[in-house]
Protein backbone atom coordinates (compact mmCIF):
# COMPACT_ATOMS: atom_id res chain seq x y z
CA UNK A 1 0.00 0.00 0.00
CA UNK A 2 1.43 3.37 -0.96
CA UNK A 3 1.99 5.81 1.89
CA UNK A 4 -0.37 8.74 2.02
CA UNK A 5 1.41 11.75 3.46
CA UNK A 6 -0.21 15.17 3.91
CA UNK A 7 1.40 18.22 5.51
CA UNK A 8 -0.80 20.99 6.92
CA UNK A 9 1.44 24.02 6.88
CA UNK A 10 1.85 27.78 6.35
CA UNK A 11 4.38 28.95 3.77
CA UNK A 12 6.28 31.31 6.10
CA UNK A 13 6.36 29.08 9.19
CA UNK A 14 9.88 28.09 10.21
CA UNK A 15 8.30 25.20 12.12
CA UNK A 16 6.47 23.92 9.04
CA UNK A 17 9.68 24.24 7.03
CA UNK A 18 11.37 21.79 9.41
CA UNK A 19 8.91 19.09 8.33
CA UNK A 20 9.40 20.03 4.67
CA UNK A 21 13.18 19.72 4.92
CA UNK A 22 12.94 16.35 6.69
CA UNK A 23 10.52 14.95 4.09
CA UNK A 24 12.75 16.22 1.27
CA UNK A 25 15.86 14.69 2.85
CA UNK A 26 14.06 11.34 2.89
CA UNK A 27 12.67 11.74 -0.63
CA UNK A 28 9.09 11.27 0.62
CA UNK A 29 6.30 12.38 -1.72
CA UNK A 30 3.57 14.29 0.09
CA UNK A 31 0.63 16.61 -0.43
CA UNK A 32 1.21 20.13 0.87
CA UNK A 33 -1.88 21.92 2.15
CA UNK A 34 -1.68 25.60 2.96
CA UNK A 35 -3.58 26.95 5.97
CA UNK A 36 -4.73 30.55 5.59
CA UNK A 37 -3.15 31.77 8.83
CA UNK A 38 -2.66 35.33 7.57
CA UNK A 39 -6.42 35.69 7.62
CA UNK A 40 -6.66 33.57 10.77
CA UNK A 41 -8.73 30.90 9.06
CA UNK A 42 -8.09 27.36 10.27
CA UNK A 43 -9.45 24.48 8.19
CA UNK A 44 -11.79 21.83 9.60
CA UNK A 45 -9.05 19.30 8.92
CA UNK A 46 -6.52 21.22 11.02
CA UNK A 47 -8.97 21.59 13.92
CA UNK A 48 -9.77 17.89 13.70
CA UNK A 49 -6.15 16.72 13.41
CA UNK A 50 -4.70 19.04 16.07
CA UNK A 51 -7.57 19.74 18.49
CA UNK A 52 -5.19 20.37 21.40
CA UNK A 53 -3.05 23.19 19.98
CA UNK A 54 -4.83 23.95 16.66
CA UNK A 55 -1.45 24.78 15.12
CA UNK A 56 0.57 23.87 12.07
CA UNK A 57 2.57 21.95 11.12
CA UNK A 58 0.57 18.71 11.25
CA UNK A 59 1.85 15.66 9.41
CA UNK A 60 -0.95 13.27 8.47
CA UNK A 61 0.46 9.82 7.66
CA UNK A 62 -2.12 7.36 6.34
CA UNK A 63 -4.82 9.39 8.07
CA UNK A 64 -3.06 9.60 11.46
CA UNK A 65 -1.84 13.00 12.69
CA UNK A 66 1.55 13.86 14.20
CA UNK A 67 1.92 17.34 15.74
CA UNK A 68 4.76 19.58 17.01
CA UNK A 69 7.54 20.16 14.49
CA UNK A 70 10.43 18.48 16.34
CA UNK A 71 8.27 15.44 17.10
CA UNK A 72 7.28 15.34 13.40
CA UNK A 73 10.95 15.42 12.31
CA UNK A 74 11.81 12.57 14.70
CA UNK A 75 8.81 10.58 13.45
CA UNK A 76 9.85 11.09 9.82
CA UNK A 77 13.38 9.95 10.75
CA UNK A 78 12.08 6.78 12.44
CA UNK A 79 9.58 5.77 9.74
CA UNK A 80 11.85 6.41 6.74
CA UNK A 81 14.92 5.08 8.49
CA UNK A 82 16.72 3.74 5.42
CA UNK A 83 17.58 7.06 3.86
CA UNK A 84 19.52 10.04 5.25
CA UNK A 85 19.38 9.39 9.02
CA UNK A 86 18.81 12.70 10.83
CA UNK A 87 19.54 11.75 14.43
CA UNK A 88 22.75 9.91 15.27
CA UNK A 89 22.48 6.14 15.18
CA UNK A 90 21.12 3.97 18.01
CA UNK A 91 24.51 3.54 19.57
CA UNK A 92 24.96 7.20 20.47
CA UNK A 93 22.32 8.15 23.06
CA UNK A 94 24.51 10.98 24.41
CA UNK A 95 24.80 12.66 21.02
CA UNK A 96 21.03 12.31 20.51
CA UNK A 97 20.34 13.89 23.91
CA UNK A 98 22.77 16.71 23.08
CA UNK A 99 20.97 17.45 19.78
CA UNK A 100 17.56 17.32 21.47
CA UNK A 101 18.74 19.69 24.21
CA UNK A 102 19.86 22.35 21.71
CA UNK A 103 16.75 21.91 19.54
CA UNK A 104 14.67 22.40 22.69
CA UNK A 105 16.79 25.48 23.51
CA UNK A 106 15.99 26.92 20.06
CA UNK A 107 12.28 26.33 20.65
CA UNK A 108 12.34 27.85 24.13
CA UNK A 109 14.40 30.94 23.32
CA UNK A 110 14.84 31.85 19.66
CA UNK A 111 11.30 32.40 18.40
CA UNK A 112 10.31 34.81 21.18
CA UNK A 113 13.54 36.77 20.87
CA UNK A 114 13.22 37.21 17.12
CA UNK A 115 9.52 38.09 17.03
CA UNK A 116 10.21 40.93 19.44
CA UNK A 117 12.72 42.40 16.96
CA UNK A 118 10.03 43.18 14.41
CA UNK A 119 6.98 43.51 16.67
CA UNK A 120 8.38 46.13 19.05
CA UNK A 121 10.05 49.54 18.85
CA UNK A 122 12.76 51.59 20.51
CA UNK A 123 14.31 50.21 23.70
CA UNK A 124 12.31 46.98 23.61
CA UNK A 125 13.56 46.30 20.09
CA UNK A 126 17.19 46.97 21.10
CA UNK A 127 16.85 44.57 24.03
CA UNK A 128 15.35 41.94 21.70
CA UNK A 129 18.26 42.35 19.25
CA UNK A 130 20.74 41.87 22.08
CA UNK A 131 18.96 38.68 23.30
CA UNK A 132 18.72 37.33 19.77
CA UNK A 133 22.43 37.79 19.07
CA UNK A 134 23.34 36.23 22.41
CA UNK A 135 21.26 33.16 21.58
CA UNK A 136 22.81 32.87 18.11
CA UNK A 137 26.29 33.18 19.64
CA UNK A 138 25.54 30.32 22.03
CA UNK A 139 24.46 28.21 19.07
CA UNK A 140 27.53 29.29 17.08
CA UNK A 141 29.61 28.12 20.05
CA UNK A 142 28.01 24.68 19.78
CA UNK A 143 28.78 24.54 16.05
CA UNK A 144 32.46 25.33 16.59
CA UNK A 145 34.53 24.49 13.52
CA UNK A 146 32.34 21.60 12.41
CA UNK A 147 30.60 21.74 9.02
CA UNK A 148 27.28 20.80 10.66
CA UNK A 149 26.08 20.74 14.26
CA UNK A 150 26.49 17.00 14.62
CA UNK A 151 29.76 16.81 12.71
CA UNK A 152 30.24 15.79 9.10
CA UNK A 153 26.59 15.06 8.35
CA UNK A 154 23.55 17.34 8.08
CA UNK A 155 21.05 16.30 10.72
CA UNK A 156 18.34 17.00 13.26
CA UNK A 157 19.81 20.06 14.93
CA UNK A 158 20.72 21.65 11.59
CA UNK A 159 17.08 21.23 10.52
CA UNK A 160 15.82 22.71 13.81
CA UNK A 161 17.77 25.93 13.23
CA UNK A 162 18.21 26.43 9.46
CA UNK A 163 14.53 27.21 8.89
CA UNK A 164 14.95 30.48 10.82
CA UNK A 165 17.52 31.59 8.19
CA UNK A 166 14.94 32.82 5.66
CA UNK A 167 13.66 35.19 8.38
CA UNK A 168 17.11 36.72 9.03
CA UNK A 169 16.77 39.28 6.25
CA UNK A 170 13.53 40.56 7.86
CA UNK A 171 15.17 40.73 11.32
CA UNK A 172 18.25 42.51 9.95
CA UNK A 173 16.22 45.06 8.01
CA UNK A 174 13.78 45.77 10.85
CA UNK A 175 16.52 45.86 13.43
CA UNK A 176 19.12 47.59 11.27
CA UNK A 177 21.95 45.21 12.02
CA UNK A 178 24.01 42.51 10.32
CA UNK A 179 23.82 38.98 11.68
CA UNK A 180 26.87 37.98 9.62
CA UNK A 181 28.94 40.67 11.35
CA UNK A 182 28.02 39.17 14.74
CA UNK A 183 28.01 35.46 13.89
CA UNK A 184 30.10 34.84 10.74
CA UNK A 185 30.56 31.10 11.36
CA UNK A 186 26.83 30.58 11.78
CA UNK A 187 26.10 32.38 8.51
CA UNK A 188 28.76 30.27 6.76
CA UNK A 189 26.99 27.17 8.14
CA UNK A 190 23.61 28.49 6.93
CA UNK A 191 24.95 29.08 3.40
CA UNK A 192 26.41 25.57 3.45
CA UNK A 193 22.98 24.16 4.38
CA UNK A 194 21.31 26.23 1.66
CA UNK A 195 23.39 24.35 -0.92
CA UNK A 196 21.32 21.28 -0.11
CA UNK A 197 18.28 21.02 -2.36
CA UNK A 198 16.13 19.81 0.52
CA UNK A 199 16.81 23.10 2.30
CA UNK A 200 16.79 25.59 -0.59
CA UNK A 201 13.49 24.18 -1.88
CA UNK A 202 11.82 24.12 1.53
CA UNK A 203 12.71 27.53 2.89
CA UNK A 204 10.53 30.50 2.02
CA UNK A 205 11.82 33.37 -0.11
CA UNK A 206 13.39 35.86 2.34
CA UNK A 207 12.02 38.87 0.43
CA UNK A 208 8.48 37.50 0.65
CA UNK A 209 8.99 36.89 4.38
CA UNK A 210 10.08 40.51 4.80
CA UNK A 211 6.96 41.70 2.91
CA UNK A 212 4.84 39.59 5.26
CA UNK A 213 6.53 41.15 8.29
CA UNK A 214 5.95 44.65 6.90
CA UNK A 215 2.27 43.81 6.47
CA UNK A 216 1.94 42.52 10.03
CA UNK A 217 3.85 45.53 11.39
CA UNK A 218 1.35 47.86 9.65
CA UNK A 219 -1.51 45.94 11.24
CA UNK A 220 0.09 46.17 14.68
CA UNK A 221 0.96 49.85 14.22
CA UNK A 222 4.70 49.19 14.59
CA UNK A 223 7.22 50.39 12.03
CA UNK B 1 28.49 -0.62 37.06
CA UNK B 2 29.88 1.61 39.82
CA UNK B 3 27.43 4.00 41.47
CA UNK B 4 29.82 6.90 40.79
CA UNK B 5 29.13 6.37 37.08
CA UNK B 6 25.66 7.87 37.53
CA UNK B 7 25.26 11.03 39.58
CA UNK B 8 22.11 13.10 39.88
CA UNK B 9 22.22 16.77 40.89
CA UNK B 10 18.94 16.89 42.69
CA UNK B 11 16.38 18.75 44.75
CA UNK B 12 13.97 16.49 46.64
CA UNK B 13 10.92 18.70 46.05
CA UNK B 14 11.44 19.17 42.32
CA UNK B 15 9.03 17.12 40.20
CA UNK B 16 11.56 17.37 37.37
CA UNK B 17 14.14 15.58 39.51
CA UNK B 18 11.55 13.02 40.65
CA UNK B 19 10.99 12.05 37.01
CA UNK B 20 14.64 11.18 36.53
CA UNK B 21 14.80 9.19 39.78
CA UNK B 22 11.70 7.17 38.90
CA UNK B 23 13.17 6.37 35.47
CA UNK B 24 16.48 5.24 37.01
CA UNK B 25 14.63 3.12 39.59
CA UNK B 26 12.46 1.55 36.87
CA UNK B 27 15.63 0.55 34.98
CA UNK B 28 17.28 -0.70 38.19
CA UNK B 29 20.21 1.71 37.85
CA UNK B 30 22.19 2.56 40.96
CA UNK B 31 22.92 6.26 41.24
CA UNK B 32 24.32 8.82 43.62
CA UNK B 33 22.02 11.66 44.64
CA UNK B 34 23.67 15.01 45.33
CA UNK B 35 21.35 17.55 46.87
CA UNK B 36 21.59 21.09 45.56
CA UNK B 37 20.73 24.04 47.75
CA UNK B 38 18.81 26.00 45.16
CA UNK B 39 18.26 29.04 47.39
CA UNK B 40 21.45 28.98 49.44
CA UNK B 41 23.95 28.60 46.63
CA UNK B 42 24.26 26.35 43.61
CA UNK B 43 27.32 24.12 43.47
CA UNK B 44 30.24 24.68 41.07
CA UNK B 45 29.41 21.32 39.53
CA UNK B 46 25.84 22.39 38.76
CA UNK B 47 26.94 25.68 37.25
CA UNK B 48 29.57 24.03 35.05
CA UNK B 49 27.37 21.06 34.08
CA UNK B 50 24.36 23.18 33.16
CA UNK B 51 25.76 26.56 32.12
CA UNK B 52 22.71 27.32 29.94
CA UNK B 53 19.99 27.09 32.60
CA UNK B 54 21.83 26.41 35.93
CA UNK B 55 18.90 24.16 36.94
CA UNK B 56 18.33 20.72 38.38
CA UNK B 57 18.03 17.93 37.46
CA UNK B 58 21.38 17.27 35.86
CA UNK B 59 22.38 13.66 35.27
CA UNK B 60 26.09 12.98 35.04
CA UNK B 61 26.82 9.67 33.32
CA UNK B 62 30.54 8.86 33.41
CA UNK B 63 31.10 12.57 33.95
CA UNK B 64 29.06 13.73 30.92
CA UNK B 65 26.14 16.00 31.79
CA UNK B 66 22.55 15.60 30.60
CA UNK B 67 20.04 18.42 31.23
CA UNK B 68 16.26 18.96 30.93
CA UNK B 69 14.26 16.22 32.64
CA UNK B 70 12.30 14.87 29.63
CA UNK B 71 15.50 14.70 27.60
CA UNK B 72 17.28 12.96 30.51
CA UNK B 73 14.47 10.37 30.78
CA UNK B 74 14.76 9.85 26.99
CA UNK B 75 18.50 9.30 27.42
CA UNK B 76 17.91 6.78 30.24
CA UNK B 77 15.42 4.96 28.01
CA UNK B 78 17.91 4.71 25.16
CA UNK B 79 20.95 3.83 27.27
CA UNK B 80 19.39 1.08 29.40
CA UNK B 81 16.95 -0.86 27.25
CA UNK B 82 15.03 -2.82 29.84
CA UNK B 83 12.21 -2.46 30.73
CA UNK B 84 11.15 -0.25 27.79
CA UNK B 85 9.41 2.99 28.73
CA UNK B 86 8.37 3.88 25.19
CA UNK B 87 6.52 1.73 22.65
CA UNK B 88 8.52 0.44 19.66
CA UNK B 89 6.09 1.57 16.94
CA UNK B 90 7.04 5.05 15.58
CA UNK B 91 3.46 6.34 15.61
CA UNK B 92 2.80 5.34 19.21
CA UNK B 93 6.17 6.86 20.16
CA UNK B 94 5.23 10.16 18.49
CA UNK B 95 1.96 10.25 20.42
CA UNK B 96 3.75 9.55 23.72
CA UNK B 97 6.21 12.38 22.95
CA UNK B 98 3.32 14.70 22.13
CA UNK B 99 1.73 14.13 25.54
CA UNK B 100 5.06 14.47 27.33
CA UNK B 101 5.45 17.83 25.59
CA UNK B 102 1.86 18.79 26.55
CA UNK B 103 2.43 17.94 30.23
CA UNK B 104 5.74 19.84 30.15
CA UNK B 105 4.13 22.94 28.65
CA UNK B 106 0.95 23.01 30.71
CA UNK B 107 0.61 21.05 33.94
CA UNK B 108 3.10 22.45 36.45
CA UNK B 109 2.61 26.07 35.38
CA UNK B 110 -1.19 25.71 35.54
CA UNK B 111 -0.88 24.35 39.07
CA UNK B 112 1.62 27.05 40.02
CA UNK B 113 -0.83 29.75 38.95
CA UNK B 114 -3.25 28.47 41.60
CA UNK B 115 -1.03 29.20 44.60
CA UNK B 116 0.39 32.36 43.06
CA UNK B 117 -2.99 34.09 42.70
CA UNK B 118 -6.07 35.04 44.69
CA UNK B 119 -9.72 35.91 44.05
CA UNK B 120 -10.90 35.95 40.46
CA UNK B 121 -7.46 35.27 39.00
CA UNK B 122 -7.28 32.14 41.16
CA UNK B 123 -10.72 30.99 39.97
CA UNK B 124 -9.46 31.25 36.39
CA UNK B 125 -6.26 29.41 37.33
CA UNK B 126 -8.22 26.54 38.92
CA UNK B 127 -10.48 26.30 35.88
CA UNK B 128 -7.45 26.14 33.54
CA UNK B 129 -5.74 23.50 35.69
CA UNK B 130 -8.84 21.29 35.74
CA UNK B 131 -9.13 21.63 31.96
CA UNK B 132 -5.58 20.27 31.61
CA UNK B 133 -6.44 17.38 33.96
CA UNK B 134 -9.58 16.60 31.97
CA UNK B 135 -7.56 16.51 28.76
CA UNK B 136 -5.12 14.06 30.35
CA UNK B 137 -7.99 11.96 31.71
CA UNK B 138 -9.41 11.78 28.17
CA UNK B 139 -6.04 10.53 26.86
CA UNK B 140 -5.81 7.94 29.64
CA UNK B 141 -9.29 6.64 28.83
CA UNK B 142 -9.90 3.22 30.34
CA UNK B 143 -6.26 2.17 30.23
CA UNK B 144 -4.37 1.31 33.42
CA UNK B 145 -1.51 3.58 32.43
CA UNK B 146 -0.83 6.19 29.75
CA UNK B 147 1.49 3.59 28.26
CA UNK B 148 -1.38 1.05 28.06
CA UNK B 149 -0.88 -2.09 30.13
CA UNK B 150 2.53 -1.01 31.31
CA UNK B 151 3.83 2.02 33.18
CA UNK B 152 5.85 4.16 30.80
CA UNK B 153 7.32 7.49 29.75
CA UNK B 154 4.16 9.62 29.91
CA UNK B 155 3.26 8.08 33.30
CA UNK B 156 6.69 8.99 34.68
CA UNK B 157 6.61 12.55 33.35
CA UNK B 158 3.12 13.15 34.78
CA UNK B 159 3.13 11.27 38.12
CA UNK B 160 6.03 13.36 39.42
CA UNK B 161 3.95 16.55 39.20
CA UNK B 162 1.06 14.97 41.14
CA UNK B 163 3.18 15.22 44.30
CA UNK B 164 2.32 18.94 44.18
CA UNK B 165 -1.45 18.39 43.75
CA UNK B 166 -2.25 18.48 47.48
CA UNK B 167 -0.65 21.93 47.68
CA UNK B 168 -2.69 23.13 44.66
CA UNK B 169 -5.86 21.64 46.22
CA UNK B 170 -5.30 23.25 49.62
CA UNK B 171 -4.56 26.70 48.21
CA UNK B 172 -7.37 26.48 45.67
CA UNK B 173 -9.84 24.79 47.99
CA UNK B 174 -10.85 22.08 45.55
CA UNK B 175 -10.27 18.36 45.09
CA UNK B 176 -8.82 16.79 41.93
CA UNK B 177 -10.83 13.61 42.58
CA UNK B 178 -14.14 15.51 42.32
CA UNK B 179 -13.29 16.60 38.78
CA UNK B 180 -11.20 13.76 37.37
CA UNK B 181 -11.87 10.53 39.31
CA UNK B 182 -10.24 8.28 36.70
CA UNK B 183 -7.05 10.34 36.81
CA UNK B 184 -7.08 10.12 40.63
CA UNK B 185 -7.41 6.34 40.35
CA UNK B 186 -4.41 6.34 37.99
CA UNK B 187 -2.42 8.37 40.56
CA UNK B 188 -3.18 5.78 43.26
CA UNK B 189 -2.29 2.95 40.87
CA UNK B 190 1.10 4.52 40.11
CA UNK B 191 1.79 5.19 43.79
CA UNK B 192 1.52 1.45 44.42
CA UNK B 193 4.64 0.91 42.32
CA UNK B 194 7.74 0.51 44.50
CA UNK B 195 9.77 2.79 42.23
CA UNK B 196 7.24 5.62 42.46
CA UNK B 197 6.51 5.25 46.19
CA UNK B 198 10.26 5.34 46.89
CA UNK B 199 10.77 8.62 45.03
CA UNK B 200 7.61 10.70 45.51
CA UNK B 201 7.83 12.71 48.76
CA UNK B 202 4.97 13.19 51.24
CA UNK B 203 2.62 15.76 49.62
CA UNK B 204 2.22 17.42 53.05
CA UNK B 205 5.94 18.24 52.92
CA UNK B 206 5.50 19.73 49.43
CA UNK B 207 2.64 21.83 50.83
CA UNK B 208 5.06 23.20 53.44
CA UNK B 209 7.55 24.00 50.65
CA UNK B 210 4.91 26.03 48.85
CA UNK B 211 4.02 27.87 52.07
CA UNK B 212 7.69 28.80 52.44
CA UNK B 213 7.96 29.78 48.78
CA UNK B 214 5.04 32.15 49.20
CA UNK B 215 6.65 33.66 52.30
CA UNK B 216 9.93 34.10 50.41
CA UNK B 217 8.10 35.76 47.55
CA UNK B 218 6.31 38.12 49.93
CA UNK B 219 2.85 36.68 49.26
CA UNK B 220 0.51 35.89 52.12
Amino acid sequence: MADEVVLLDYWASMFGMRARVALAEKGVKYEYREEDLRNKIKSQLLLQMNPVHKKIPVLIHNGKPVCESLIIVQYIDEVWRDKAPLLPSESEPYQKAHSRFWADFIDKKLYDACSKIWSTKGEEREAAKKDFIEILKQLEGQLGDKPYFEGEKFGFLDIALITFYCWFHAFETCGNFSIEAECPKLIAWAKRCMQRESVSRSLADEKKVYELVLGVQKMLGVE
Amino acid sequence: MATEDVVLLDCWASPYCMRVKIALEEKGIKYEERAEDLFGGKSELLLTSNPVYAKVPVLLHKGKPLCESSIIVGYIEETWASPPLLPSCPYARSQAKFWVDYVDKKLFDAGGNIWRTKGEAQEVAIKDFIEVLKQLEKVLGDKDFFGGDSFGFVDIITIAITSWFLAFEKFGNFKVEDHTPKLSAWINRCMQRKTVAKVIPDPEKIYEVVINLKKMMGME
